[in-house]
């Protein structure tokens, strides 16, 4: 590996680390806000301009506190689980596309931290993961409510997991690879030149299962089971205290980042430029040189943009349904997966294997 | 007569059962909310210590005994409040005005030595102020009564005649 080498790995590293957990605490705020808004009420807006510093000094107290592992607890699982809870979703946005390349100095840099071929299988491999900081932290905690609250959120994980799984599936028999960029590319195309020929468009079913198991997969409202404050108190992370328990906090924004982009990658044309950004493209290169390096760089940047906007969307829908839809009952949470979700998408995927076999060259 | 029972519950259409018309619906709404206080600064609730509700003047707050132009209470010491009091939460000790402090004559002979009210048992009820004969005790529009000590709830003659404008 060439120094050159190196230092590309390392910025592209540290922009989407960057841009991933300093998301955050602007997440926190605007979940805060944005339920303020939602409810008719102000919300925080004490600490800084607009509230802004309100996580800032919630993270600050989270420090400050004393780490304190309770004396029953089994130490080494009680510690290792937030640490996968924050690994995992930071892991398996390492194989998200977020441009297609920039030309630097004559070298072509692909904007995607690991290219690899198996890019999907990768980051359900540490999406799947996430089940696991449930489990350990539950079950290491010696709590009864812990071990009630892992076990609602494990059964809930892979109970969804399956029928996210048949969605994938069925999105993977359309794009025929396994390579995240390659999925981007083929969706770049456009229907009768402006419908853009996104995953949405061409498997809407598959897309509604996916969007409801990322729910339930990132443990949100309205599948937040792990989590009942009035039946099991806090859930899994009961026991955890100070900065152990700003982790998992920490761990369920990132998981939220690492969904949207993946529901953004898979279904919504990825880095993919938005309606209009072409145009965009070509008048920003007007001001320049006009050479074609230049031209893809500005294409990348705004390619970033527009994956940006997807994911802040994505974002903002889940903080949306959060404070729109009540939470479900446990039972109708497994009939939602295993009777409604799991034989759709079972059918869909059949249909779409048939279609793809017969009719598609 | 035989009562006839009827049952009103009809089963779900199939639109209704798959939710998801209602639940964009029900995102709907809560956009609306949000346009509402994100762009249109449109909130139901106040920022509290800076701006305040008005109440209206019925409102019955925190008890003052009126005083006259010359900061001499209006209370007589009639024991009609005293008396009426359900919770009984007034305690009045009567004695005789001076008449060096009696500058409006034989109008005020009897003064209260002590005039104490529990606000802890006081029901704000205003029966207190539709007894009193001199309109002397009043019901204020103070509603902010948190105290940190049992004994700041009992509010003396000292506490009483503050000067309240209005209602207070």
């Amino acid at each position: 590996m060439t120094l050159f080498d190196f230092i590309q790995l390392f910025a592209k590293i540290a922009v989407v680390l960057g841009f991933a957990l300093t998301s955050v605490p602007f997440l926190v705020w605007f979940e805060r806000r944005g339920s303020a808004w939602m409810q008719g009420r102000v919300g925080p807006n004490r600490v800084g301009p607009f509230g802004l510093l309100q996580s800032v000094a919630d993270v600050l107290k989270l420090f400050t506190k004393e780490s304190f592992i309770p004396g029953h607890v089994n130490k080494f699982f009680y510690v290792l689980a937030p640490v996968i809870a924050l690994a995992a979703p930071v892991g398996a946005l390492m194989v998200i596309p977020f441009g297609s390349h920039v030309i630097v100095f004559g070298q072509k840099i692909v904007l995607q931290i690991a290219e690899i071929d198996s890019g999907l299988i990768f980051l359900l491999a540490f999406a799947g993961l996430e089940v696991y900081p449930v489990i350990l932290g539950g079950w290491a905690s010696h709590n009864k409510y812990t071990v009630l609250g892992s076990l609602r959120g494990s059964s809930q994980m892979v109970s969804y997991e399956i029928s996210m799984g048949m969605s994938i599936l069925s999105m993977l028999i359309i794009y025929g690879t396994f390579n995240l960029q390659e999925m981007v590319f083929w969706q770049s195309e456009k229907i009768f030149g402006f419908i853009p020929y996104w995953g949405v468009v061409v498997n809407p079913i598959g897309a509604l299962i996916f969007f409801i198991a990322i729910f339930a997969e990132t443990n949100r409202l309205p599948f937040d089971l792990p989590e009942g404050d009035s039946e099991i108190v806090g859930g899994y992370h009961i026991e955890y205290g100070a900065m152990k328990f700003g982790m998992f906090f920490l761990a369920e924004y990132v998981a939220m980042v690492m969904a949207s982009a993946l529901i953004s990658t898979m279904f919504f044309g990825g880095f993919g430029l938005l309606p209009g950004f072409a145009s965009l493209v070509e008048f920003v290169g007007t001001f320049t040189s006009g050479s074609p390096e230049t031209v893809q760089n500005i294409q990348a940047v705004f390619e970033f943009v527009s994956l940006l906007l997807k994911v802040g969307f994505f974002l903002f829908v889940f903080v949306w349904v959060r404070w729109t839809l009540p939470r479900f009952r446990f039972d109708q949470l497994m009939d939602l997966g295993w009777k409604i979700l799991f034989p759709l998408s079972f059918v869909n995927l059949i249909v779409i294997i048939l279609v793809s076999h017969f009719f598609v060259k | 007569m035989a009562t006839k029972t009827v049952n009103v519950s009809k089963p779900y259409t199939w639109s209704e059962k798959i939710y998801l018309l209602a639940i964009v619906q029900g995102l709907l709404i809560t956009l609306k909310h949000f346009i509402n206080g994100f762009f249109l600064r449109k909130h139901n609730t106040i920022m509290y210590p800076e701006v305040r509700r008005e109440y209206s003047d019925r409102f019955r707050g925190a008890h003052f005994i009126s005083i006259d132009r010359n900061k001499t209470e209006n209370c007589t010491a009639c024991y009609l409040c005293q008396t009426v009091c359900p919770a009984e939460c007034i305690t009045i000790v009567a004695g005789e005005r001076e008449s060096a402090h009696n500058p409006d004559g034989v109008k005020k002979e009897k003064q209260p030595v002590k005039f104490d009210i529990d606000a802890l048992r006081c029901c704000f009820c205003g029966f207190c102020e539709e007894a009193c004969p001199k309109d002397a005790i009043k019901l204020s529009g103070k509603y902010e009564m948190a105290i940190t000590s049992r004994e700041e709830a009992k509010y003396d003659l000292v506490y009483l005649k503050r000067e309240v404008k209005g209602r207070g």
